[in-house]
């Protein structure tokens, strides 16, 4: 295999694709680089709408047998639809439980944990099935938004591949077994105080847990916790140790900054606060009106990232420069320690940016990324101190791990390091591990999973693991106690503030499971305790110590109610002094080769989603990859080791097959990186930094379920403990091979006609109508206002002396009291999360396809997030670094509706408020209103997608909307269940007594997407009320339609993107 | 060569062809009878319950409430079966020996629900919501006919989608005074459609028959 890490390999490519650029025909806002290079391959690409497969006869049945098959089939099941209805039973119940109306939904606030945060969520409840997540408005991590873990965490809790019954060695036992196994290696361990006892956890979000595992370790003084999580916050943590010499814990406040400088930071899409952090972050750029104000951000990142994407300036940095950089701009802050280093980098003069930053003063906010060594927080730190943010956009307070009741510090629970090191030596007798999978996890040195298997055939010896799943940790020990899922068991946990939140079950637990309080209350005194009982009983001494005034039975259902408990939030410190002895540490030595970036998954995070089918076919965010990871690269990396990643050259391969919607051919690589190889497919992406390479953790399972195993490339078999989220020194040698990658960037391409509008804040100031200038819209806003009647005039006008109306499109009347539903999406602010993508899904029954029909082009998402790169063609360098945007496409409900015309059977057509409705039940599959639809927004089920047998995933489906069958066209329906039963709600409202008008206007009516997006950028509403805010953003003048040229007259339009660099930045 | 078919084949296939047109339309007369036939409707087949409960008797000989056992019918789109208790409520109290009413007790004692025959089955694509309806000045006989008068249950109207248009078209000929919702002895008055549509104005009845109205 010859390594193609030279720079020889650039000659016999010939043309990168800079010089391609310069002469390239493509478009100006584009989504594969096929599109932006253009060329006469793509555009036969182009006109194959559908995928050659679909040509494809793969049975061995011959045509003559289909038709004998075919006709008997028809002329029997032809009357299955003759049969008279089935006779159904209704089961009442015995005693209807209170404030249960069936029929009705009920919310509950409960919390959902992920690596040691909590966030607050509102949970639906039909008839005792969650059946939808929702953000809580009162708690702060998440102000009534949620993201795609939250919003998939449904399925995951109705996942038939859940660990059902405890078993030891593989064979089903009881939970009675299991208790005295338990207790059994207790009594062993009681003698020696524990000293063979060990329980491993994950990061631990709840307080009360914590409280347990404490009290644990005081009866067996000798015991110890370890915790590992895999995508941690260690450097964090050593970074305030580094700066202010004690642990501490950081968050942000960006309502409050003007000027933001992210380190590597991928604040608005991961970490704990990431909700909050994008809606105060997007509410300081919501340009609305005279309004013309937007906070500025800079990002330097080692990785493509939503932060980057959303950034006003962003400069790719192989990972050690990141330092560096923070290095030099820390020392024209005047960071005590520093001396100004260099003045430009990577063509940022950082003169100007320094002095941006300081014109800021307590403005401004220097974020360092969770991925970033330690010394980078404490730069960060420095900076802030110096452009005195902190206690403004900085909060600094006691660690969260703080006990809530006792206060003060604890002792940190020990490493996955130390463990293992223990238990090589034999001193572990009886470990417990507590979530998590760490088997698969661990770094790839640590030697994790050899050592636990050795305890566990060891004889005498006890090793149990309380999970969700039968996983790869499961595999190595004696027990799998079934774990529950957070909506079928009690806890609580802390936000990114400190605010505590009381997890509240939805649903008794599915399969028996047991939750790690009730199976440390188990350890503790052998007892058998609710785990409702154990976390009351905190919050009781929690209320009897803190809050001591009024009724605990009051306060505790206040808290379960509001779904955070009051008070709890971490109060900042102040009167901290920098240290500065850290700021002489010598760089990380450079090294030879590639860098390589390890990042969590966008949509299965550290793996545990893995099993997840919502977000395996969710398309990453910046790649759109679905159902696989890769190695991400740059394009003028790829070039220089010559993988062809453009179709059309080497007959076409590498690249697309198979038409507009098909799938992509990926070269398969080889990385070498600090242990054995790992081969996977390269995936060339826009903007990411040269010579560095990212691989994104979670994929590769060996035992995740039926819908995860085998999915992606492990890269944790890459990391070790030195070098956990970045390290220098790999090697990529092309291995010849290919693989067949599921993207989705390339479907349902709209051809560019002016699809995505954008300019700088300065060009809006003295453009405001840039976005429709030169746009022939049929329709004018003064046009949209007349009444029916004044149009109807109108139109006798312009038809006189013809006998043929104007229009095919009946003049429908959508004056009030009729609604007018429309939706605007204000592109400045989507950040392109793609919650709202999982919100859909879970609201409307979307089915899942599975990897080889979404390389068919066939996934099912109503609303797809466009993801579109904008390079200046006349700069050849902007490849490098394109800039980013989203846009999310609904359904336009149209007007003028191209959908409604060709449709022989009337299955879709147009509602009293405008909607185009689709009627399942009357579809017959000729799938023409697909083909006319310019928006490329309609999904058909080819095949039986949606599943009717799995038990417990029916209990999951929205009963609202009908789960669609084969050969049934849908879409986008702007959640009409919604709109009718608010409709209905009003209504009702109105004629209660004393209520004057009979039309009120529906005001707490949302969309499923509308309801999880952070940013608040898709905002719903009836067009028909001046006051809603929908119409206020229409009335905005960068509101566009979607080809709008086309005279389709959307209803879903969108306020153009605003970026607001700064114009000095990148002058010498 | 000799004669294959029989002379009588001249006849068939004469009538056959030129009967086709008649042939066709017979046939689709049948389907058309057959579809809206209570064979198929169900129309006016009562059904057998665990518990032979009869309407009749408990609404119109005793005068109890369609709500105090339809609990949710005003505020739900289900208007709700009653629970055990709703029948203990009484008959733990009288009639306590009746052997008839033994699954009713045998279903308090034990917590194993009664199956109730549902009588009033909408199809799975069809969302129906009670509480409009009824808050609307849509009475309980319109539909569901005068239970009063039933022993066992039977259904009334076809269930057909035609029959849901035929009064979502024009409300006003069946819209009665709100007051007279749950009164099944009310019968349209001779003026009703005058009256019909001066309650369509107050009540803000309007006439929907787009599709995402009942399909989602």
């Amino acid at each position: 295999m010859p390594s193609v890490n030279t720079r020889t390999e650039t000659a016999r490519d010939g043309a990168g694709l800079a010089d391609r650029l310069r002469t390239a025909r493509g478009q100006q806002y584009w989504r594969c680089l096929e599109e932006l290079a253009g060329g006469p391959a793509f555009e036969e690409f182009l006109r194959r709408e559908y995928p050659d497969q679909e040509a494809e006869w793969s049975n061995p049945i011959t045509r003559r047998q289909f038709l004998v098959l075919m006709g008997a089939s028809l002329a029997l099941a032809g009357f299955t639809g003759c049969t008279r209805p089935p006779a159904e039973t209704i089961i009442p119940y015995i005693r209807q439980p209170e404030r249960l109306t069936p029929g009705r939904p009920l919310f509950f606030a409960t919390a959902m944990p992920l690596g040691g945060f909590s966030t607050g969520l509102l949970v639906r409840s039909n008839e005792g099935r969650p059946t939808k997540v929702e953000g809580n408005r009162d708690h702060p991590a998440s102000l009534g938004a949620t993201d795609v873990f939250a919003q998939a965490s449904i399925l995951g809790l109705y996942d038939p591949d859940r660990a059902q019954s405890v078993t030891r060695l593989g064979r089903i036992a009881t939970w009675e077994d299991a208790v005295h196994a338990l207790q059994g290696a207790l009594d062993q361990q009681r003698g020696k105080k524990g000293a063979g006892l060990r329980i491993l956890t994950e990061a631990v979000a709840s307080p009360s847990l914590r409280t347990q595992l404490r009290d644990l370790l005081r009866a067996y003084p000798a015991a110890r916790w370890h915790e590992y999580e895999p995508v941690g916050r260690e450097a964090v943590r050593e970074g305030t140790r580094l700066a202010y010499g004690t642990d501490l814990h950081v968050f942000y406040n960006f309502a409050e900054a003007d000027v933001v400088l992210s380190l590597d930071a991928d604040f608005l899409a991961s970490g704990p606060g990431h909700l909050r952090y994008t809606r105060e972050f997007t509410d300081r750029r919501r340009v609305r009106g005279d309004q013309l104000r937007m906070n500025r951000l800079y990002v330097v990142e080692s990785t493509v990232t939503q932060t980057g994407a959303a950034a006003d300036h962003r400069l790719p940095l192989r990972p050690r420069d990141v330092e560096r950089f923070a290095r030099a701009v820390a020392g024209r802050l005047s960071v005590a320690g520093l001396s100004p280093g260099e003045r430009t980098f990577g063509g940022w003069n950082l003169d100007e940016l320094a002095a941006d930053l300081r014109d800021h003063r307590g403005r401004s906010l220097v974020v360092a990324g969770d991925g970033q060594p330690a010394v980078v927080h404490a730069l960060a730190h420095g900076m802030n101190q110096a452009l005195g943010n902190l206690g403004r956009t900085v909060v600094v307070t006691d660690p969260i791990e703080a006990d809530l009741i006792e206060g003060g510090a604890e002792p940190a629970p020990g490493s996955l390091a130390d463990l293992v090191q223990e238990m090589r030596v034999g001193t572990v007798e009886a470990l417990l591990i507590l979530g998590g999978n760490p088997v698969y996890t661990a770094p790839a040195d640590a030697g994790f999973s050899d050592a636990l298997f050795q305890i566990s055939r060891k004889s005498g010896s006890l090793t149990a693991h309380l999970s969700l799943h039968d996983n790869e940790t499961t595999r190595l020990c004696q027990w799998l106690l079934p774990e529950t899922h957070y909506l079928e068991a009690w806890s609580d946990g802390r936000a990114y503030d400190g605010t505590a939140a009381i997890q509240q079950p939805l649903i008794a637990p599915l399969y028996g499971g047991r939750s790690a309080h009730e199976v440390v209350g188990i350890l503790t005194n052998g007892l058998e305790r609710p785990g409702h009982e154990i976390v009351k009983d905190y919050w009781r001494r929690y209320f009897e110590r803190r809050v001591r005034s009024g009724d605990f039975e009051a306060f505790w259902r206040r808290a379960l109610h509001d779904g955070v408990v009051a008070g709890t939030r971490l109060q900042p410190r102040t009167g901290m002094t920098l240290r500065t002895d850290w700021a002489s540490r010598p760089p990380a030595p450079a090294t030879e080769g590639f860098d390589v970036v390890f990042r969590p998954d966008p949509t299965i995070h550290d793996g545990r989603f893995a099993n997840n089918g919502w977000l395996q076919e969710l398309p990453k965010p910046l790649t759109k990859l679905t159902w696989d990871n890769a190695v991400l690269l740059s394009p003028a990396t790829a070039d220089r080791l010559g993988l062809h990643y453009e179709m059309g050259k080497d007959g076409g391969r590498p690249g697309w097959r198979g038409g507009e919607r098909g799938e992509v051919i990926a070269p398969v690589v080889r990385v070498h990186f600090r242990g054995p190889p790992v081969d996977a497919p390269a995936w060339v992406t826009p903007g990411h930094p040269d010579e560095t390479i990212t691989l994104h953790l979670g994929y590769g399972r060996e035992r995740a379920g039926h819908v995860g195993t085998g999915t992606g490339f492990n890269f944790y078999a890459l990391r070790t403990a030195d070098a956990p989220w970045s390290g220098g020194g790999a090697t990529l040698e092309r291995t010849g091979r290919e693989y067949t990658l599921a993207g989705t960037q390339q479907h349902y391409l709209m051809e560019n006609r002016n699809l995505m509008r954008a300019a700088p804040l300065e060009h809006y100031r003295s453009h405001r109508d840039f976005a429709t200038a030169g746009e022939h819209v049929h329709e004018h806003p003064a046009e949209a206002e007349k009444t029916i009647p004044e149009r109807q005039s109108d139109l006798q006008e312009q038809t006189k002396g013809s006998r043929l109306p104007l229009s095919l499109f009946p003049d429908y009347n959508y004056d009030p009291p009729q609604y007018r539903w429309g939706m605007a999406i204000d592109l400045t602010v989507c950040t392109g999360c793609s919650a709202c993508v999982v919100a859909c899904q879970a609201e409307n029954n979307i089915p899942v396809v599975g990897k080889t029909e979404v390389t068919r082009g066939r996934e099912m998402h109503w609303l797809r997030i466009d993801r579109y790169y904008e390079v200046d063609r006349r700069d050849p360098a902007a490849l490098r670094n394109p800039r980013a945007y989203f846009q999310p496409v609904p359904c336009m409900q149209c007007e003028n509706a191209p959908c409604e015309l060709p449709c022989p059977v009337e299955a879709t057509s147009h509602s009293h408020d405008g909607l185009n409705d689709m009627v399942y039940n009357r579809c017959v599959g000729t799938r023409y209103c697909s083909n006319n639809c310019p928006y490329k927004v309609r999904r058909f089920n080819f095949l039986q997608y949606a599943d009717y047998a799995t038990e417990s995933l029916r209990l999951g489906y929205n009963p609202d909307v009908t789960v669609r069958s084969r050969g049934v066209m849908e879409k986008c329906t702007y959640c009409v269940q919604r709109i009718r039963r608010a409709d209905i709600e009003v209504a009702k409202r109105a004629l209660e007594p004393g209520t004057p008008d009979l039309r009120q206007p529906v005001r707490e009516l949302q969309t499923a997407c509308q309801q999880a997006c952070p940013a608040h950028a898709i905002v719903f509403g009836d067009i028909n009320d001046r006051t809603s805010e929908v119409r206020k953003m229409k009335d905005e003048p960068r509101n566009y339609g979607l080809l709008a040229d086309l005279n389709t007259r959307p209803r879903t339009t969108y306020l153009a993107a605003l970026r607001n660099p700064n114009p000095r930045l990148e002058t010498a | 060569m000799p004669q294959i078919y029989h002379r009588a084949f001249n006849t068939i296939s004469k009538v056959s062809i030129f009967g086709a047109v008649f042939i066709i339309a017979g046939l689709g007369w049948v389907a058309w009878v057959v579809a809206r036939s209570s064979y198929v409707t169900n129309v006016d087949n009562a059904r057998l319950q665990p518990v032979p409960f009869s309407h009749e008797h408990h609404v119109r000989g005793l005068g109890i409430d369609c709500r105090y056992c339809h609990t949710s019918v005003e505020t739900s789109s289900f208007a709700g079966i009653p629970p055990t208790k709703t029948c203990m409520n009484c008959h733990s109290q009288i009639w306590v020996g009746s052997s008839m009413l033994e699954p009713v007790r045998e279903s308090y004692r034990t917590g194993q629900p009664i199956p109730w025959q549902r009588v009033h089955r909408v199809a799975d694509f069809v969302f129906f919501d009670h509480s409009i309806h009824v808050q609307k000045g849509f009475g309980c006989s319109t539909c569901h006919g005068r239970v009063d008068h039933m022993p066992l249950m039977w259904q009334r109207g076809t269930l057909l989608m035609e029959w849901c248009l035929e009064c979502h078209r024009d409300p006003a000929q069946n819209v009665r005074p709100r007051d007279e919702v749950f009164n099944m002895e009310w019968e349209p008055p001779a003026d009703q459609a005058d009256k019909g549509r001066a309650l369509v104005r107050a009540y803000g009845i309007r006439s929907l028959t787009s599709c995402s109205t009942c399909h989602r």
